[in-house]
């Protein structure tokens, strides 16, 4: 097996194997070329399906939408590039007031096979605008599936799943688990199988086990989180970390019988905190697993204000390995520490 | 009314020439008798339970009710020239065009009045039609239908069908940005796409001149390159010119066309509209030149059809209307259970 750098790498490749098999998918968005949608989703397929099936929009994003939308009623898989997540304001109509809500709508007559690609995620110097993840959003919104991968074989295999699926699945690749040169990396390295495989929606990871504090998070998240775990260890804390990897459908039967397991409860989110999926994940947890917890369930997210632009702003904000790292150890506490250490 | 009125030998020339014989003209009568009929009895039914206090929620059919009396020929006269396969994108106001497309009676009678029935199973509404077996659907929100039958449109591009999509609207949605993308994206893909532009003069309760710089929205897709014809939406006849040959260029691979057809809307924007931002005379004017009353006289001007032949496609579209409302009124509201189901395939 060989080893993938990134989730970009395995969506381009999970698209291109499953284009070589099913004529329906086409790929529309904008500089879906050669720039492979900017952040590498769609990189190298316009070189081998050409222009008629992998085609540049122009920078329309309602229209594209709605496209999507036409084309998936009149029997076609579109693969729709959304650049960054912060554009879904240009072209949400077409989003969550049909592409989610025509199968339903329409009795279940038309199928809405769309996958929606969208970059994620701050850390970089974007600002407010390029920075944002915004699944809440979508999440919040019934007739969307929602993929959050942080590893390049959930990215590959959710791609495959999406591109098989008949209802529409939006894909949140975090810029910073791409793997591309121009950004910062924080994934890993990885062995992907070549052939292609189909994960299956909802059913989250657990990317490290531990029995004081169960860590849940998402994305880039994900990666942060284990740091901290890893510094905990080093405290004798022992952290379980949680990938939730879709929040649509949720495994919320992981979550609960690690909080069950652990007793006490940290969500990290980079999305902003109030109303979105570290309330959520709360409330599903504590209504199944109350009376094991020791403590209220705590939350790192992104306070509620924009993504600022400056380094020691932008820092302030995004949840970081340090903030994840004190929010624990302020939850397991100082004499569990002690005992365990010793 | 601001178009020359062609004399008997004219009217016949321009008829063949586009294809139209006694039998087209007289199922398109027909079928503009039907939508008349059902827009009529569903204002009747309507109206039971909300009067003398006007409520949405109330009666037997509830929430907003947008009626296309006086727009028959509009969609008669583009719907008329498509198959099963071609797709139609329609609006807010669409029972014209479901009907034209060859929509369900039955289906769609119950789907307005929310029964199990409906076309949708009750969860689509009169708003949200949408029927596979005739490549139908619509939505509620203005200018959305623009882009979804572009879509269409490249689908049966990509796969090389010799299919077409239209794209239904009044003048209000082309001030709306997926305007003037959806032509930009036509012209640049040459895209089978029709869009035709209702021009009922009014946006809600809008006046066009109150919101259109141009004086006509078919200049704006002659500016993105994009075939445009104005034409008279109270006449049968000029509509189905127009669409014959816009179906024609879209069918054959010579690209999209826009239709803008003026005509008027005799009822509110929606049921319960009061008219207070047009007069009584205006409505007596346009009234004069009905879609329905001018093709029956031209039918039998041309000597295609006589009164009694019309009277019959009258009392026959009647009877199809009585019959779907009993249909639709008989049909079980939906067990409370599917609301639960179908988000996901």
């Amino acid at each position: 097996m060989r080893k993938l750098r990134g989730i970009a790498f395995g969506i381009a490749e999970a698209i291109d194997q499953e284009m070589g098999k099913n004529r329906d998918i086409v790929v529309l968005g904008e500089d879906v070329t050669y720039w492979g949608a900017v952040f590498g989703f769609t990189m190298g397929l316009h070189k081998k399906y050409g222009r008629d099936r992998v085609i540049d929009t122009p920078i329309t994003e309602q229209t594209f939408m709605g496209m999507a939308v036409g084309a998936a009623a009149a029997g076609l898989h579109p693969v729709v590039s959304l650049m960054f997540v912060d554009f879904l304001g240009a072209g949400f109509d077409q989003m969550y007031n049909h592409m989610a809500k025509n199968h339903y709508m329409s009795g279940g007559q038309f199928a809405m096979p769309v996958t929606v690609l969208t970059a994620i995620g701050g850390g970089y110097g974007d600002a407010g605008q390029h920075s944002q993840v915004l699944y809440g959003l979508f999440s919040h919104t019934p007739g969307f599936k929602i993929v959050i991968p942080s590893t390049a074989f959930d990215a590959k295999g959710f791609t495959v799943a999406a591109l098989r699926d008949p209802n529409p699945v939006i894909i949140f690749g975090h810029k910073l688990l791409t793997g591309l040169p121009f950004l910062p990396f924080e994934g890993d390295e990885e062995e992907v199988p070549e052939e292609p495989y189909a994960l299956e929606f909802g059913k989250a990871a657990v990317r490290r086990e531990g029995s004081d504090l169960t860590i849940i998070s998402a994305g880039l998240m994900v990666h942060r989180s284990l740091k901290a775990a890893e510094r905990l260890e080093h405290d004798g804390i022992s952290v379980e970390v949680i990938d939730v990897r879709t929040l649509v459908p949720l495994d919320s039967q992981t979550l609960v019988e690690s909080a069950r397991k652990t007793g006490r409860v940290l969500i990290v989110d980079e999305d902003y905190q109030s109303f979105g999926m570290t309330g959520e994940l709360a409330f599903r947890i504590q209504a199944e697993a109350f009376a094991a917890l020791k403590e209220p369930i705590r939350r790192v997210a992104v306070p509620d204000v924009p993504i600022p632009f400056s380094e020691p702003l932008e820092n302030a904000v995004i949840p970081s390995v340090e903030r994840i790292y004190q929010e624990a150890k302020a939850s397991v506490g100082k004499e569990n520490k002690v005992a365990r250490s010793a | 009314m601001w178009r020359a009125e062609p004399n008997v030998e004219d009217l016949r020339y321009l008829a063949t020439k586009a294809g139209l014989t006694a039998d087209l003209c007289l199922t398109a009568y027909r079928q503009m008798s039907l939508i008349r009929f059902f827009e009529e009895a569903i204002a009747e039914k309507y109206y039971v339970g909300k009067q003398p206090d006007f409520n949405l929620a109330a009666g037997p059919i509830r929430g907003e009710m947008h009626l296309a009396v006086g727009q028959e020929a509009t969609a008669v006269g583009v719907c008329l020239l498509l198959s099963d396969e071609d797709v139609v994108v329609s609006t807010h106001r669409p029972h014209h065009h479901a009907i034209a497309k060859g929509v369900d009676l039955n289906q769609l009678a119950a789907e307005i009045f929310g029964k199990v029935d409906g076309l949708c199973r009750g969860k689509g509404g009169h708003m949200h039609l949408f029927d596979k077996a005739n490549n139908f659907s619509c939505s509620g929100i203005v200018g959305a239908s623009y882009p979804q039958a572009a879509g269409a449109a490249l689908a049966f591009k990509v796969s090389s069908k010799q299919l077409v999509a239209v794209a239904f609207s009044g003048e209000g949605a082309a001030n709306h940005g997926t305007f003037g993308e959806t032509l930009n994206a036509a012209a640049l893909w040459q895209l089978p796409l029709i869009i035709v532009v209702e021009d009922n003069l009014y946006a809600d309760s809008t006046p066009k001149w109150a919101a259109v710089g141009t004086s006509q929205q078919y200049q704006r897709a002659l500016s993105y390159a994009v075939n445009a014809l104005l034409v008279d939406g109270m006449d049968f006849i000029d509509v189905y010119r127009a669409a014959k040959a816009a179906v024609d260029r879209a069918r054959h691979g010579y690209g999209p066309s826009l239709i803008e057809a003026v005509c008027y809307r005799y009822r509110g924007h929606f049921e319960g509209d009061l008219g207070e931002y047009r007069t009584q005379e205006e409505l007596e004017l346009w009234r004069r030149r009905d879609p329905i009353t001018l093709l029956g006289e031209r039918l039998k001007k041309l000597g295609w059809a006589d009164e009694a032949a019309l009277e019959r496609a009258r009392n026959e579209a009647k009877a199809e209307v009585e019959q779907a409302i009993a249909f639709a009124e008989s049909s079980s509201l939906p067990d409370p259970n599917e609301a639960f189901a179908g988000v996901f395939r």
